[in-house]
């Protein structure tokens, strides 16, 4: 299955997030990896979405949505590094 | 803000009765997945049921050698596509499970690629899951979850978890991979068990 | 140092088509008037949502190959879309929808993919340590002299068109190279601005690479972008360019191996692949 990118996640989470996701950095549980959101790979289907880190493959994050419900998970990452506007 | 655009219909979709409720036919078979489609070797590839006191291993040539059983089955996929009267061929999870022994109710499936996905023993055995091999007469294609995958086609089937590689018995049932993120822990499709 | 220009705050709007017109044999440009645009820096994209009677929905995102501040003419955006065989939103923006049709637009979205010429200047020396700007930035050393490398293959070229269009029309003294990877002449992208672009002021140098076919005298013959046509026509690493890569995602990384062989950092290479349909 293809794949696409974490640009392709800015969509999907500008609806829960009040700040870009893509430009963020998250660190990688799997491998210790430090990279921007938008480097990582992005597995979509209509299950759900995967983000999975571009060094390890290590699921970093899940979007599954249902109508007005929405379930995101980043068991994957350690932190997200956010700045105060 | 929701407004319907001029001269958009979308792809066609069925209706019919036979289906559990909010399913729709198809009539193609959609590949879901969560990840990149591992490339298993059926020389690397081996089977194994884990339980608290180990671990019982079937190599590939050792799992052609067992009794194998064609399968006629609906199949419910959560994303509201259903497939009528599909073909497997599999050998029975109570052929698989004849000689093992646990205290614990609840089995993990492992995939390769790290999918995971959880499902009672009692939902496993009694002629309702197979690990199959073929589909439509034909060795199942990657891209479907071969060389393996679990088949149990009464519950949504994010639960026939594709490459499977092992069941590993556990005394609780904690979620699998989807079932931790959104997807409801036991998933009947004509309960519409989809989400949490 | 990280200057940190902001992009405006994405969301929903509704959007009306006011022109459309044959970008290749496969594709069309669509210019879109948005209500309430806030405008979208270079290398963003939208997410287009089409709604059927019946309340089917189906949503694709498309790289906006325009840029601008929220005034005058910025409540415009400007897409080109390929058609995708068997698709179902790209077949309909290119063969169905018409002057006049409405549809919902998401955006602009994305901080990563993103070039602004005032990125520099947005940051200069220590004074920046301190200065927290709104969240989504793109990475510019102050005083910036690093030359720009985009690199596309296909329809990846329009969110690199932007950045190119945004540079010439800042009159940015950065030297910007691009690499653009088609299969056949007619399948160029915005052909006449790319010929503008290259008589612009601002530094500006345009490598094409056929892929099926060639104009005729060409020097080279058809073929695939390789490694060390890569070599040839990308910015050395001894510049060490900043570098944009938007294609297919065959293409894409294919491309970003070859840019690390070639000595370039990872942390300096940006890459968008697509995938819509």
């Amino acid at each position: 299955m293809d794949h696409l990118d974490g640009n392709a996640l800015a969509g999907p989470l500008a609806d829960y997030f009040t700040f870009d996701v893509t430009a963020a950095t998250a660190r990688c549980n799997g491998c210790g990896e430090v990279a921007e959101f938008a480097r990582a790979l992005v597995f979509t289907s209509p299950a759900g979405t995967v983000v999975r880190c571009a060094t390890c493959e290590h699921v970093l994050a899940t979007l599954v949505e249902a109508g007005e419900r929405a379930w995101l998970g980043f068991s994957g990452v350690s932190a997200i590094e956010v700045r105060r506007a | 803000m929701s407004f319907v655009t001029r001269g958009f219909g979308g792809r066609s979709r069925d209706r019919d009765e036979r289906l559990p409720p909010g399913q729709t036919l198809v009539h193609d078979f959609p590949v879901l997945s969560a990840g990149p489609t591992p490339e298993v070797d059926t020389a690397e590839w081996s089977f194994t049921i884990v339980t608290e006191a180990g671990t019982h291993r079937w190599s590939w040539d050792e799992f052609q050698a067992l009794p194998a059983e064609d399968i006629a089955t609906d199949i419910h996929c959560v994303t509201h596509w259903s497939k009528l009267g599909t073909s497997w061929r599999g050998v029975s999870l109570d052929t698989l499970f004849e000689d093992v022994e646990s205290q614990f109710d609840y089995v993990m499936a492992h995939s390769f690629g790290g999918y995971t996905t959880n499902v009672p023993l009692d939902e496993l055995l009694d002629g309702q899951a197979w690990i199959a091999t073929e589909f439509d007469g034909e060795p199942l294609d990657p891209e479907h979850g071969g060389p393996a995958r679990l088949l149990v086609p009464h519950l949504y089937f994010w639960k026939s978890a594709k490459w499977v590689r092992s069941l590993v018995m556990m005394p609780r049932d904690d979620p699998g991979f989807w079932e931790q993120n959104g997807y409801h822990i036991h998933g009947d499709p004509w309960q519409e068990e989809r989400y949490w | 140092m990280i200057g940190r220009p902001s992009v405006p705050r994405s969301g929903w709007h509704a959007a009306t088509v006011v022109a459309k017109t044959p970008e290749t044999r496969t594709a069309a440009r669509l210019v879109l008037e948005v209500e309430g645009w806030p405008g979208n820096a270079a290398g963003q994209h939208l997410d287009v949502r089409l709604t059927a009677p019946d309340g089917y929905t189906a949503t694709r995102s498309y790289s906006i190959a325009s840029s601008g501040p929220a005034t005058g003419d910025a409540t415009r955006v400007v897409l080109a879309v390929d058609r995708v065989p068997d698709g179902e939103v790209s077949p309909y923006l290119v063969d169905d929808a018409r002057e006049g049709d409405r549809l919902e637009v998401h955006g602009p979205l994305g901080a990563f993919f993103v070039w602004a010429p005032d990125a520099a200047a947005e940051v200069s020396g220590a004074a920046a340590a301190d200065t927290v700007t709104d969240a989504p930035a793109v990475d510019a050393p102050a005083d910036d002299p690093r030359p720009v490398q985009l690199i596309a293959g296909g329809s990846g070229v329009v969110p690199l068109v932007a950045m190119a269009q945004a540079h010439a029309d800042a009159d940015d003294p950065t030297p910007f190279r691009l690499l653009y990877s088609v299969r056949t002449p007619d399948d160029v992208y915005f052909a006449a601005e790319l010929e503008r672009l290259r008589a612009a002021s601002a530094p500006f140098e345009l490598d094409l690479v056929y892929t099926r076919t060639t104009p005729d005298g060409w020097p080279l013959p058809p073929g695939r972008v390789t490694r060390d046509a890569l070599a040839a026509a990308v910015i050395p690493a001894t510049e060490a360019p900043r570098i944009f890569v938007c294609g297919s995602t065959g293409f894409v990384e294919r491309v970003a191996s070859w840019l690390i062989e070639l000595g370039h950092d990872a942390r300096d290479i940006r890459t968008e692949r697509f995938g819509g349909t």
